[in-house]
């Protein structure tokens, strides 16, 4: 640090100087040279670290394309010949069904937060009720409410109405889930439309329909994809819910992977693809929406 | 208020009471679907769960249900596992936001610099927090941590750390290390997000009066990142005190009980042990507490989310 503050600072007192031009070019490049020797030594320790918090993914990607043989080995394997039969033997197994009902839920709970969470968020954001904060103060409370306090009650009910193993349930509980969230999170970008537009538009005539359709949807639309991405992520890893209250009919993915600790000996290969496949979708949205991602884990509190 | 506003001058101030009404209606409509439904979802299952805790029940004897009062408290207050369940997962959470924070500043410090492939190495380093919980659990319990052909001992082995059966020695480090895996990258990212917003004019300003960089770090980036910090620790809270995946998958909360923390103890007194009375019990117990933390951290939270607004 020392050094490029040195450098600032005598950049400083040329600019204070009026002395710019080529000698102060020079003098700048002879001082960045301890200054690029610690640029790049930090660079490859950050690439050195960013490797090592990516192995575990890679070695499951890689394990993934392994006969189970080479994939138990002292020292482990880098090189092999690849194979695709880890995937094979995992749709084998019946993946599909699990991968449908995880879709499913995914997807309508969603739809359902969405339905809910926009209005939700529009009375708490362009045109408030009275008691606002206690309304968001309500819902992200529910938040943190633990699971396990209300698994018990749930469990008993959905088998007394024969829900227990249908889809349907988890549908509910993971909209409950995200419902505070998505309202967090709306409420966030809603609060960023400018009041003078809609006011104009209002003045203009614009009816609520259109002024909903012409003039916030475009404005909010980037909030929408944000929220909803959010919601996907948890939906799609949610467990919990999952692994006690679904069985073999409406079993999810992660309730799939179950299946792995308990049958006798462990297929490496197997559930290393097995694995990949049940991250897949999210790792991909996660990184295509990395910006929308920062918002959405914040509740809408970053930008 | 702008329908108010609307109506033509002087009214009679009945009509204007029932616009008025109607106004708010109008504006709390929206709101109810979603109301309504989070009250029904959430707070109908706990009132139940209320219920039950004053109950003797075992799913495994039908018709053993009867009312025993506090009975179930009295057993939760004595019985030692619970105690050793809600130290786990105090220490858990504890272990898992202090250091997933603690290296999530630091990797966010070593990303807000331009250097080559940036871009890269930040999907490289959100990636964990994106692998299904429960797939990554898997993987740390085999491929990672296996005492015969897991990376982490032939990684360690020169150190010698030899043939180390993580999982059954060391449970909660093990379970604590999956955890700061996946975490490590979203306390990273809120960090990071608050040093971009950094004003660069500040920041020139303090080196150009000399300032070194330990100082500006402590004196102008540390306080502006303190609400970052803050909000990362409450979010991280909130979600690493309910972790259940990462123990049912690597340790089943063993050996014994070593490593179980509430949400693992509660689900195996009701789905394992079908003893509906004691875990509500349990479940009225660990609400009670999370809404004292609650109510402290949420005041927190608020203050954080008004900041930003205003």
């Amino acid at each position: 640090m020392a050094t490029q503050t040195e450098r600032r600072a005598d950049t400083g007192t040329e600019t204070a100087a009026g002395g710019s031009g080529p000698q102060a070019t020079g003098r700048r490049s002879s001082g960045e040279t301890p200054g690029r020797v610690r640029g790049i030594a930090l660079t490859v320790l950050t690439w050195v670290i960013a490797l090592a918090f990516f192995f575990p993914v890679f070695w499951m990607v890689l394990t993934a394309f392994k006969q189970e043989a080479d994939a138990y080995t002292d020292p482990p394997k880098l090189f092999f010949t690849p194979t695709l039969s880890q995937f094979a033997n995992v749709f084998d197994g019946g993946l599909w069904t699990y991968v449908a009902n995880s879709a499913f839920a995914t997807v309508v709970s969603t739809m359902l937060v969405m339905l809910l969470a926009v209005p939700a968020a529009y009375a708490l954001s362009i045109r408030p009720v009275k008691k606002t904060q206690d309304v968001l103060f309500f819902f992200i409370s529910t938040k943190m409410l633990p699971l396990v306090a209300v698994i018990v009650p749930l469990y008993v009910a959905a088998g007394t109405v024969r829900l227990l193993d249908n889809i349907w349930l988890l549908i509910v509980l993971y909209t409950a889930m995200n419902l505070p969230i998505a309202v967090w999170m709306m409420r966030s970008f809603l609060m960023e439309v400018p009041r003078e537009v809609l006011e104009a538009a209002e003045m203009d005539g614009a009816k609520l329909p259109t002024l909903l359709r012409e003039v916030m949807l475009p404005m909010v639309a980037p909030g929408l994809a944000a929220t909803a991405l959010i919601c996907v992520i948890f939906a799609w890893n949610e467990f919990f819910f999952a692994v006690n209250l679904t069985a073999a009919q409406a079993g999810t993915v992660p309730v799939f992977l179950v299946g792995f600790i308990t049958s006798e000996g462990l297929f490496w290969a197997q559930l290393s693809a097995a694995a990949t496949l049940a991250s897949l979708p999210v790792i991909l949205a996660g990184w295509v929406a990395q910006k929308q991602l920062v918002r959405g884990l914040s509740m809408g509190a970053i930008k | 208020m702008a329908t108010v506003a609307t109506e033509p001058g002087p009214t009679v101030s009945r009509r204007r009471k029932a616009a008025r009404q109607e106004d708010a209606w109008r504006r709390r409509a929206p709101l109810l679907p979603a109301l309504v439904f989070a009250i029904i979802v959430t707070q109908l299952p706990f009132l139940l769960t209320l219920w039950y805790s004053l109950q003797s029940w075992n799913l495994v004897n039908p018709g053993s249900q009867e009312f025993v009062g506090f009975a179930n408290y009295v057993d939760v207050f004595a019985d030692s596992t619970f105690r050793s369940a809600a130290l786990n997962s105090i220490l858990i959470t504890g272990l898992c936001v202090v250091v997933a924070m603690l290296l999530g500043i630091g990797l966010a410090l070593l990303l807000d610099r331009k250097f080559l492939g940036q871009g890269v190495v930040r999907t490289l380093l959100i990636t964990p927090f994106l692998v299904m919980p429960v797939a990554g659990a898997l993987l740390w319990k085999t491929t990672m941590f296996d005492p015969v052909f897991g990376i982490v001992n032939f990684v360690l082995g020169p150190f010698g750390a030899g043939e180390t059966d993580w999982v059954s020695q060391y449970p909660v480090t093990s379970v604590v290390a999956a955890l700061v895996w996946q975490w490590t990258p979203f306390m990273m990212l809120l960090v990071l997000a608050g040093l971009q917003s950094q004003s660069r004019d500040v920041l020139e300003a303090a080196q150009v009066d000399g300032a070194t960089g330990w100082r500006t770090f402590s004196s102008i980036t540390l306080p502006h990142l303190r609400r970052y910090i803050e909000l990362g620790v409450l979010l991280g809270t909130i979600y690493v005190v309910n972790t259940f995946d990462q123990i049912y998958m690597i340790t089943q909360g063993g050996p014994g009980t070593a490593s179980s923390n509430l949400p693992f103890y509660i689900y195996q007194r009701a789905f394992l042990g079908f003893d509906i009375g004691q875990a509500a019990a349990m479940g009225v117990v660990v609400v009670a507490g999370t809404i004292v933390i609650a109510t402290l951290t949420l005041r927190l939270i608020f203050t954080s989310f008004t900041v930003e607004e205003s």
